[in-house]
């Protein structure tokens, strides 16, 4: 993974110590409020619903093992204990006093790590594949790539200021695992006929009130103008974006309001007459990335473990989180494991100081001290020798880690809703962990196969819920909160909004009517193999409908 | 309508609840109950002022009512800031028994 040089080290550094002494000086009322709120945010901290948070940093989600310890002990010396993996590949912490931020910021600085870019309308950001350097189906690892976005657009003195915030995602391989065509620009890896490097172009997705999937702008720009392309995009977003109403302000607007073929134009003249002296990446420094992601040395192993195959056959348990948890790896006799942050009953993506300390030594022992973070608020043990899974699995499970359900209607993505977040409109945990209660991780879920749930608290849609295969997103109504329930949504490489089934239901109902969506989905599908998404694409929205409003008693709103 | 007057205080941005000695209560049951727009407006000056002094931040007045016996906030959003997440009880007022003396909101039917 990559590692801070000189100058990146004293660049952390040093905003740490600019941020100190803006505390210093905002507590000794030298600063209002008003100054100071800028420099906060720019420091990833926020005033939230209960207290201060603070949003940190993880590069294309990317952790190794001393940082998730760093992380733990945050959360144990300056938080509650725990700390909240978000969709955009970050940690949160709920709790943190502003007078400890800047020592906060320090500790993270001394294990490469900082809350730089995790609010304000610059570049967020940037993330990617949680499953880069180690999928079968990949292309090339898109890490290089967004550590080199991370450099470039690093307090960009250009973009600082945009009409409003600005995300940017990469994939690598063919699946989709990044969500690529909901940011503002999605860069896809691709290989053109001679072979080469490059990416396909999506720009103007996103999400939140208005959403859009992204447009393909470019089918194949060379990877030396991977520069050179994003600031032509930015340069005309920033020049044209909306600053008028916050609402209006994402490029997807601009992108709606401009027509694809205008903005795509903008875009190509913007990017005819760039420095090409300036922003032309060489292929040196692409390689020079790349080497800090070459893969471990990975030993030659059996693809088949008599171990695991006989802890498979009389542990009903342990099959099931092979089945659900465990990815093959491109390098033979070795699995990528997702950790799943979302037991039954719990919070999604909560996570004790005690268990990233668990993750951490796991890491260490047996995924060549690496970890990532996936947008699904979930974790990854990416280097995990076949042979070793048993043992990866007990300890996972002797601290609450082993929840077979990933990728299953109980690994759901929900935002921190009205329960911690000062912009929601109702609760969103509670709802995913009373979906997580009906449905379990055992048989059910098996039985119901794939099927992504992605709730959010409020319209800024950070739950995703527009690409939920049921999307929920709470709102408040006369004092009530109200559920709106959306189908058919998809955030893979054939990314779609979900469609709304009708009008809402309270906070009572919308479990049962998950229910009643997942049984009419049951009693209609070709056969077990026909996932829910496959399944609503050919019949859509009308069975469900009947199901929830004609045949039951309907709505409460 | 009824209102008491909260902020979150600068340093470790604790919510806290101005009292009727105009003095900052990590207790909402130390929260001045003011009941009309005219003593809202004479307390939220009087907050004002302390924002301005660097104690708090995020002056705003929330509207309550009497439910049962005890004063709680109206809005979902004001009694789980009053009490804390409704998902960890172990955390925030609530835990700490400086919530409103109401019954806790419900988590659910599971």
């Amino acid at each position: 993974m990559y590692h801070y040089d000189d100058f990146d080290q004293a660049f952390v550094d040093a905003r740490v110590a600019q941020f100190r002494d803006q505390v210093d000086r905002r507590l000794a009322g030298d600063l209002t409020e008003e100054q100071f709120r800028p420099h906060r945010l720019m420091n990833g901290l926020y005033l939230q619903l209960h207290a201060y948070m603070l949003r940190v940093a993880i590069p294309y989600g990317t952790l190794d093992a001393r940082q998730m310890r760093k992380l733990a002990e945050i959360a144990r010396v300056y938080d509650r204990g725990y700390g909240h993996f978000t969709t955009r590949q970050n940690i949160q912490y709920n709790w943190p006093a502003l007078k400890d931020t800047p020592d906060i910021l320090a500790e993270l600085a001394s294990v490469e790590m900082h809350a730089i870019q995790t609010s304000g309308n610059c570049i967020r950001n940037v993330t990617a594949d949680h499953f880069a350097g180690v999928a079968h189906d990949e292309i090339a690892d898109p890490r290089p790539y967004a550590e080199i976005l991370r450099q470039w657009s690093s307090l960009h003195p250009e973009f600082s200021f945009l009409p409003r915030k600005f995300k940017i995602a990469v994939n690598g391989a063919t699946h989709d695992r990044a969500v690529i065509q909901a940011h503002d620009i999605g860069l896809q890896v691709v290989r053109n006929e001679g072979g080469e490097i490059g990416f396909a172009v999506y720009v103007g997705g996103g999400l939140g009130r208005t959403p859009f999937v992204g447009r393909k702008v470019r089918a194949f720009l060379p990877e030396r103008d991977l520069l050179g392309y994003v600031e032509a995009i930015l340069r005309v977003y920033n020049l044209e974006g909306r600053r008028d109403n916050k609402y209006k302000a994402r490029i997807k607007i601009l992108m709606h309001e401009k027509t694809l073929e205008t903005l795509k134009g903008e875009i190509e003249a913007e990017f005819e007459a760039r420095d090409r002296a300036l922003l032309d990446l060489p292929p040196e420094e692409v390689a020079r990335v790349a080497a800090f992601f070459a893969p471990p040395a990975l030993e030659l192993k059996k693809p088949v473990s008599d171990r695991v195959e006989r802890r498979r056959d009389k542990d009903a348990r342990f099959a099931s989180f092979l089945a659900a948890n465990v990815t093959p790896h491109k390098a033979p006799g070795h699995v990528v494991v997702t950790v799943s942050l979302k037991p039954i009953g719990a919070p999604p993506g909560d996570c004790s100081a005690d268990q990233m300390d668990a993750v951490a030594d796991l890491a260490e022992d047996y995924s060549h001290g690496e970890i990532r973070v996936s947008h699904e608020q979930n974790l990854i043990l990416p280097h995990v020798a076949l042979g070793d899974l048993p043992a990866v699995y007990d300890r996972l499970a002797s601290v609450g880690l082993a929840t077979p359900n990933a990728g299953q209607i109980s690994d759901i993505i929900a935002c921190p809703g009205l329960d911690y977040c000062a912009l929601a409109t109702a609760r969103s945990i509670p709802v995913a962990e009373r979906i997580a209660q009906k449905f379990g991780d055992g048989a059910k879920a098996r039985a119901i196969g794939p099927l992504k749930v992605k709730i959010s608290g409020c319209i800024n849609a950070c739950g995703h819920h527009h690409v939920g295969h049921i999307g929920i997103l709470g709102l408040e109504r006369a004092g009530e909160e109200t559920y709106q329930i959306t189908l058919g949504g998809s955030g893979d490489e054939n990314a779609a909004i979900g469609q709304i089934v009708g009008p809402g239901f309270s906070y009572e109902n919308v479990v049962e009517a998950v229910e009643t969506i997942v049984e009419t989905y049951m009693g209609l599908r070709a056969d077990a193999s026909e996932t829910f998404l496959d399944a609503f694409r050919r019949v859509g929205l009308a069975p469900f409908k009947e199901a929830l409003y004609e045949r039951s008693a309907g709505s409460d709103i | 309508m009824p209102d008491i007057i909260t902020a979150n205080r600068l340093a470790d941005g604790v919510v806290v609840f101005q009292t009727a000695e105009s003095t900052w209560s990590e207790d909402f049951n130390d929260a001045e109950v003011l009941p009309d727009a005219a003593a809202t407006k004479a307390a939220s000056a009087r907050a004002a002022e302390d924002a301005a002094r660097n104690l708090v931040v995020d002056v705003y007045a929330v509207a309550v009512e009497t439910r049962n016996g005890h004063v709680v906030p109206k809005a979902l959003r004001e009694a789980i800031r009053a009490a804390g997440p409704t998902v960890r009880r172990d955390l925030g007022k609530q835990a700490q028994g400086l919530g409103p003396r109401s019954a806790p909101i419900a988590v659910g039917d599971a």
